[in-house]
């Protein structure tokens, strides 16, 4: 395990946004997330999550520093380079969900499939399976409107499982869910924890915090790694 | 694998199948705002395919009706008497008219005819009157020259028609039309029998079945024109007859004036067959004209309501775009995916608008008994032609959704 390289490797990484003045998004940053890790990243409003997660998923560029992900220097990617990155690599859920309110459960995750290199034969048996994974095998040729927001959240999560991505990002998964759903959301994380899959969970709850094996707080764009269950922002 | 060693990574992928079926997706999703999108593309390519299935159709009508005996006569005639006009004639259409007419490429055969007033003169085939039955008819008496025969197409009953030594001659020689002989109960020539025009005589050499024009013809005695100036008084032919090729009726219209008259060519009256390609084309130019750019008017249109519905919804979809670059799309695959659907609504508004061309065609067609005629290409090109104008309509909404940053689409929800 040790002589693998990390999925992410962040080193002096630096978000800006161009303005007057800019705003510093994330100051020069070090992370390390190991294969099989559970982080979840914690942080109030505004302090700057959904831009390390857009830098972490290749949606968005660094202002400065290098970025590896599973070994590769993301900064001499082509588009087209870091799309195919995506498409392999990264499994993305969003706290508003982001399903297609005209395709059943089954094609919102077989969408996750296009794009794919090789991702072409079986592609409903593999996004079957990954229905099944999140434990909605019955309601594959459900529409979202349909769904339930935690129901919702689980095709969300098997559209980001069906590739078998080296790492699954969630933005405030459990953001638009009541507390008996969320809870079924993170024991499912769990589950992937369990099966090796890397996790960055982006979260300002304590309860989802509190169930990753490691948390890393943000505060105005700035990492600090800590244990403990304290208030650090206090 | 190691930091140092940079892998080549595979790119994301976008199979035409997909492409077809995200298509299919999007445009099935709001089948009434798909239809409305393209009525304007619909009606535009359905004028333009009826409006050249039209002229087409009309073209033909032209063509089938097209008169090859007509289409390859040309008249000319002098000008108009008016009053003392005798010596004009002299002057505009000469006795060897059909001689020169003849050099000329593209007429077939030419020759004059000219009606001969013999002052109210019976004919008849014996020397003494009988007084029981009639023998003596008023008989028109036309003058031709030996070239008219095949101008007419004459084919003979029995006997020859005359030839330019007759008329150098001014010989006093006759080729019955059918009509005539009866009259004068003639039926062989064998021994050129002799017909009187008062006190004239006349040898019979020739009697017509039938000719294909001038069928006056069919119930005179034909004289040469030799015959007809000597004894008879004429002064000039009083009207030429050419037979030309296909197609060579304009032309030799023009030529023929200058052959016959170098000095005054616009005076002579020449006639020509109506020509299907002026009849055609007049009615193409009608037609085409104006639906011609109502069509172009409305594919601008249509072409807008594309480009305008697929702004909008690249504007509606933005969150989905963001999605699908989170997914792995890249900027190609989404732009190409925008430009896929218009070309697709195109294409179908293209194949709508040729469906109902071709209907209105055929309807237009029923009402004018006419047989409905469309060119083969046509019905294939529409739907191409719709499919580039939604090509082009797409352009710049495809550019604008493929310009999104995934973070700004993912942000504004979905
Ligand atoms: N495109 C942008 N242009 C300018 N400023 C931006 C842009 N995107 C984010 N910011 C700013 O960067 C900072 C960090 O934003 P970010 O979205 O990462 O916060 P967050 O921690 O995810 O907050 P939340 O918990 O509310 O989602 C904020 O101050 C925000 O206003
Ligand atoms: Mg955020």
């Amino acid at each position: 395990m040790s002589n693998l390289p990390p999925v992410v490797e962040l080193i002096d990484v630096s978000r800006s946004f161009p303005g007057t003045p800019p705003v510093e998004a994330l100051q020069p940053t070090n992370l390390r997330i190991n294969k099989g890790d559970y982080v979840a990243i914690v942080g109030p409003s505004g302090s700057g999550k959904s831009t390390l997660l857009h830098i972490l998923g290749l949606l968005d560029y660094p202002t400065d520093g290098t970025y590896f992900l599973d070994g590769i220097d993301t900064s001499h990617l082509s588009e087209p380079e870091r799309a195919g990155v995506r498409s392999v690599g990264i499994g993305f859920v969003f706290q508003s969900f982001h399903l297609l309110n005209h395709r059943t459960a089954l094609e919102n995750v077989m969408l996750a499939e296009i794009y794919r290199p090789g991702g072409q034969s079986e592609r409903r048996e593999r996004s079957v399976a990954a229905l099944q994974q999140v434990g909605l095998g019955h309601r594959v040729d459900a529409f979202p409107t349909t769904l339930s927001g935690g129901e919702k959240q689980r095709v969300a999560v098997a559209r980001a499982l069906v590739g078998k991505p080296s790492l699954l990002l969630a933005d405030e998964p459990t953001g638009n869910l009541d507390s008996v759903t969320s809870a079924q959301i993170l024991d499912m994380f769990d589950d992937l924890h369990a099966l090796g899959i890397t996790l960055a969970v982006i979260t300002h709850d304590d309860d989802v915090s509190g169930r990753a094996e490691r948390r890393v707080a943000i505060r105005d764009g700035v990492l600090s790694e800590y244990a403990g269950t304290d208030e650090v922002w206090a | 694998m190691s930091a140092a060693n940079q892998t080549t990574v595979a790119r994301s992928t976008l199979s035409i199948r997909d492409l077809l079926n995200e298509a299919t997706i999007a445009l099935t999703a709001r089948p009434a705002r798909t239809i409305m999108t393209a009525l304007g593309t619909v009606l535009g390519v359905a004028a333009l395919v009826a409006t050249l299935g039209l002229a087409k159709t009309a073209g033909s009508q032209i063509v089938s009706r097209f008169n090859e005996l007509e289409a390859t006569q040309v008249t000319v005639k002098p000008p108009r008497d008016r009053g003392n006009a005798r010596n004009r004639q002299v002057n505009v259409i000469p006795w060897d008219a059909g001689d020169r007419l003849e050099r000329l490429n593209g007429v077939v055969a030419a020759g004059t005819k000219s009606d001969v007033d013999v002052g109210g003169v019976f004919a008849r085939s014996v020397p003494v009157v009988d007084p029981l039955g009639q023998t003596e008819f008023q008989i028109p008496v036309i003058a031709v020259s030996p070239g008219l025969f095949d101008a007419v197409r004459a084919e003979l009953s029995t006997g020859r028609t005359f030839d330019e030594g007759h008329n150098a001659r001014g010989d006093a020689v006759a080729v019955l039309g059918p009509g005539a002989a009866r009259r004068l109960n003639l039926s062989r020539v064998g021994n050129s029998p002799a017909i009187f025009l008062g006190e004239e005589s006349l040898a019979v050499v020739g009697i017509l079945r039938d000719v294909s024009r001038q069928p006056d013809l069919l119930n005179a005695i034909i004289v040469p024109n030799g015959y007809a100036a000597e004894r008879m008084g004429l002064v000039a032919p009083t009207e030429v007859l050419i037979e030309v090729d296909i197609g060579a009726a304009e032309l030799i219209g023009t030529q023929a004036a200058i052959a016959l008259a170098p000095n005054q060519p616009d005076q002579l009256r020449v006639s020509l067959p109506p020509s299907p390609a002026r009849v055609r084309s007049s009615v193409q130019s009608d037609v085409n004209s104006l639906f011609l750019i109502l069509g172009g008017v409305s594919l601008l249109v249509g072409a807008i309501g594309i480009a305008n519905v697929t702004l909008v919804s690249v504007l509606e979809r933005t969150g989905e775009i963001g999605l699908r670059r989170a997914l792995g799309a890249s900027r190609r695959h989404i732009a190409t995916q925008f430009l896929f659907e218009s070309a697709a609504l195109g294409a179908l508004a293209g194949l709508l608008g040729t469906s109902l061309g071709i209907l209105t065609v055929v309807a237009v067609s029923i009402t004018k008994e006419w047989s409905p005629v469309l060119d083969p290409w046509l019905p294939f090109a529409a739907p191409v032609l719709g499919a580039l104008i939604g090509l082009l309509a797409g352009t710049y909404p495809a550019w604008k959704a493929s310009a999104t940053e995934p973070i700004a689409a993912l942000r504004s929800g979905g």
